[in-house]
């Protein structure tokens, strides 16, 4: 069996990801704002300039982390382009139905609707590229990701691929974004500040983001971390939790005593952060750190969380600013990924370093 | 490798079960009629659609649902599908064995949402809704309609989504990660949809006609069907009944426009090719291929011309079934998974409805009857926008 290496990443998020170094680019976000906006890198040197007219916000984050993640690992062309998305081109799926609703179903125009498919930015990745490979699109929530990220490994460690470019993207839609706010999905403004890690009320601070890797079955100079396991739920009890995660370990020969980090999805919702406190409950002598407080939530925003850990095990150096507890490690090997959103959608990644 | 199939469960416009959908397909009886549900759309009573005679209502009594649901109509046809998948299955404990749902939709909840989207802000009593909109939420209600709890995702890879999704299970079991998986797609008409691929211009004012030289566009259609998928462990335990193999599948992208397919149909060709290949059978093995078949004077060029390129002069009796359901999306794949194991089953090529003239541009044309035949291999065709193109191959036991 092979293994499967992270070569490449690039991530467009709320902090400035995309142009900065690790450590450097992660700043706190105003804690009185419920929804944070991407930082939009200078998309000319990766669209054409008709195309960034044309384009949604999603699909130009996604092509641009996508080319910069394969430029890092020395490619030029994959066998495989896996994506994630939990809401899909929803600017341009938002601007179809207005005029839909709006003009009484006349005088409508195809470009919206064409580009609002689940699977625009594969299909534009592909069409960039050139590739012909195998082209797969996840949309399940808080797992959309995590199942790209599995068929992803997948595809190097059964199916004879030797690269493949996977990738998380969600972007604001204004009027999606006001319906959460309706069910209180967003956090209500009247409650500013908002605290992810001690939070009073329900509801997450929204957010949006492009995050991509490139996956090799080999290791080399530029090589972030191996992933070794993707585990997914669809929903599980507080009280289940342990076991979930003990046969995860246990099916990876590994010893709680073994992960030196634990990443949680804390998103600031006291409703369901519960789930998270268990986690750490179950890694007392592991290092937690978290990331939406920097990141903001969205369905794939743990991809923003793998981005995190993969740095953290090629630098072997953690910011300050991600930590939850103090306690300390000579190096850094194993890291586990835990997210749920709602209590649905969990799951476990385990990423290794290869030094 | 071959997955076995255990268990089947379909809703289209030609029927409500496996045997509804037999006996029309036997029988030549169309399920193309004027649009009717969206009863505030310009389309209705204009529109030729492939659409459920049922009622959001009627589907959810069906269901048992209780009256606060939140169901959008994917997710009723979603659910009523798999449920009966799992019953076909004689499967009483859903989570005995290690089980996932690999779902596929492209339109989720839109239907709710197209419906409420102004009327959320007023109305607080259709908020329940509001979640309802992805696609994931679709496969969410579908694992809970089947009390599943274990791996459950969702693909959205246009009118291949539910190929891909049945690609997945099987790789997941054939990985050794599940014993079983329950696969298919799901897809409700929609305001949404019917009017982006009118826009397009790729609907026809009539009955579609897949293949024939003077085709007009698609019939756009609601269904949704679900294979059961299970491990060679747990048909030895369980002594079942294998319905058909999955012995092969290819996926790949034509990356050649966003919504076009092109010419010569590279990735049609190379999905065709790759699942021949991992069912390691020569072209000459296969006896009939359910077709994507839209009837769009661009689908039909290319599949023909791919079909062309990978069977040479022997290209097997082939049909579109898409004159009987219309062009269903996310899970016309997975109907017409199906189909072609009914015909497996029965040893009938069913015809491809409507068709007059062969395609000045290819020698091939379509099987127009009823055709008794042995059927030892079926391949089955989906492909969709994004260039994204599916192939899969299904064996008798």
């Amino acid at each position: 069996m092979k293994n499967c290496f992270i070569n490449g990443l690039s991530a467009i998020s709320t902090q400035d990801t995309f142009e900065s170094d690790f450590v450097n680019s992660l700043k706190t976000v105003n804690p009185n704002e419920n929804i944070l906006r991407a930082t939009e890198p200078n998309y000319k040197a990766f669209i054409p300039p008709a195309a960034i007219r044309r384009m949604a916000k999603g699909i130009k984050m996604g092509v641009a982390t996508s080319a910069k993640a394969l430029e890092e690992a020395g490619l030029t062309q994959v066998e495989a382009i896996i994506t994630g998305t939990g809401m899909g081109c929803s600017q341009d799926s938002e601007k179809f139905l207005k005029n839909i609703l709006d003009n009484h179903e006349q005088f409508l125009t195809p470009t919206s609707f064409i580009q609002s498919t689940h699977n625009t930015v594969a299909a534009q990745i592909a069409l960039r590229l050139a590739c012909k490979g195998y082209n797969f699109t996840y949309v399940n929530g808080a797992v959309s990701f995590e199942s790209a990220l599995l068929d992803a490994c997948m595809q190097i460690t059964a199916a004879d691929i030797a690269s493949v470019l996977v990738g998380g993207i969600d972007e604001y839609a204004a009027h999606t974004f006001s319906l959460y706010e309706l069910v209180g999905f967003i956090k209500d403004k009247k409650n500013v500040p908002f605290s992810v890690l001690n939070p009073t009320t329900k509801g997450t601070v929204f957010s949006e983001g492009a995050t991509f890797f490139a996956l090799e079955n080999t290791k080399n100079a530029s090589t972030y971390a191996e992933v070794v396991d993707i585990q997914l739920r669809n929903k599980l009890t507080s009280a289940e939790l342990p076991t979930f995660i003990a046969s995860f370990l246990e099916k990876n020969n590994l010893e709680t005593s073994a992960i030196d980090v634990l990443i949680v999805g804390n998103n600031g919702d006291v409703e369901f952060d519960g789930f998270y406190k268990e986690a750490m409950h179950g890694f007392k002598d592991s290092i937690h750190l978290y990331y939406k407080h920097l990141s903001g939530e969205y369905n794939t925003a743990s991809a923003f969380g793998l981005w995190v850990a993969a740095n953290i095990l090629r630098q072997q150096e953690i910011p300050e600013i991600l930590r939850i507890n103090a306690i300390e490690k000579k190096g850094y090997r194993n890291i586990v990924l835990y997210n749920q959103y709602r209590g649905l959608d969990h799951s476990l990644v385990l990423l290794k370093s290869v030094n | 490798m071959k997955i076995a199939i255990t268990g089947m469960g379909i809703i289209s416009a030609i029927g409500n079960t496996v045997a509804e959908n037999f006996a029309a397909l036997k029988s030549g009886k169309a399920g193309i009629s004027n649009l009717e549900n969206i009863s505030n759309s310009v389309h209705k009573g204009v529109l030729k659609v492939g659409e459920i005679k049922l009622s959001d209502s009627a589907l959810a009594a069906m269901l048992k649902l209780p009256e606060t649901h939140n169901f959008s109509r994917t997710s009723l046809l979603g659910a009523y599908a798999a449920k009966k998948a799992v019953e076909n299955a004689n499967i009483s404990d859903i989570n005995a064995y290690a089980t996932g749902l690999v779902s596929a939709t492209s339109v989720g909840g839109m239907d709710k949402t197209e419906q409420y989207f102004y009327q959320y802000f007023e109305d607080p009593s259709v908020r329940k809704f509001i979640t309802s909109h992805d696609a994931g939420d679709v496969s969410h209600k579908i694992a809970d309609a089947l009390g599943l709890k274990g791996m459950v995702t969702t693909i959205s890879t246009a009118c291949s989504s539910a190929a891909n999704a049945i690609m997945m299970g099987a790789r997941l079991i054939a990985s050794g990660q599940l014993d079983r998986v329950i696969v298919g797609g799901t897809d409700a008409l929609s305001k949404f949809t019917i009017n982006g691929f009118n826009t397009l211009m790729i609907l026809s004012d009539t009955y579609n006609t897949p293949f024939d030289e003077n085709r007009k566009g698609l019939n756009l259609g609601e269904a949704a069907a679900y294979l059961v998928l299970e491990s060679d462990k747990v048909i030895k335990e369980t002594n079942k009944e294998v319905l058909a193999y999955l012995s092969g599948y290819g996926n790949a992208n034509d990356a050649y426009h966003q919504t076009a397919s092109s010419a010569n149909g590279e990735g049609a060709f190379l999905a065709m090719k790759k699942a021949l290949q991992m069912a390691n059978i020569s072209s000459f093995t296969i006896d009939y291929i359910n077709v994507h078949g839209t009837a769009t004077p661009n689908n039909d060029l290319s599949e023909g011309h791919a079909l062309q390129r990978v069977f040479g002069t022997a290209v097997p009796h082939f049909s579109s079934t898409k004159p009987y359901t219309g062009h269903t999306l996310a899970a016309a794949a997975a109907i017409e998974a199906v189909y072609s194991i009914l015909a497996l089953q029965h040893n009938l090529v069913f015809p491809n409805l409507n068709f007059k003239n062969k395609m000045e541009e290819l020698y091939i044309q379509p099987t127009t009857v009823l055709l008794e035949k042995e059927l030892n291999t079926v391949l089955s065709n989906s492909f969709g926008f994004g260039g994204n193109c599916s192939a899969l191959i299904f064996s008798k036991p």
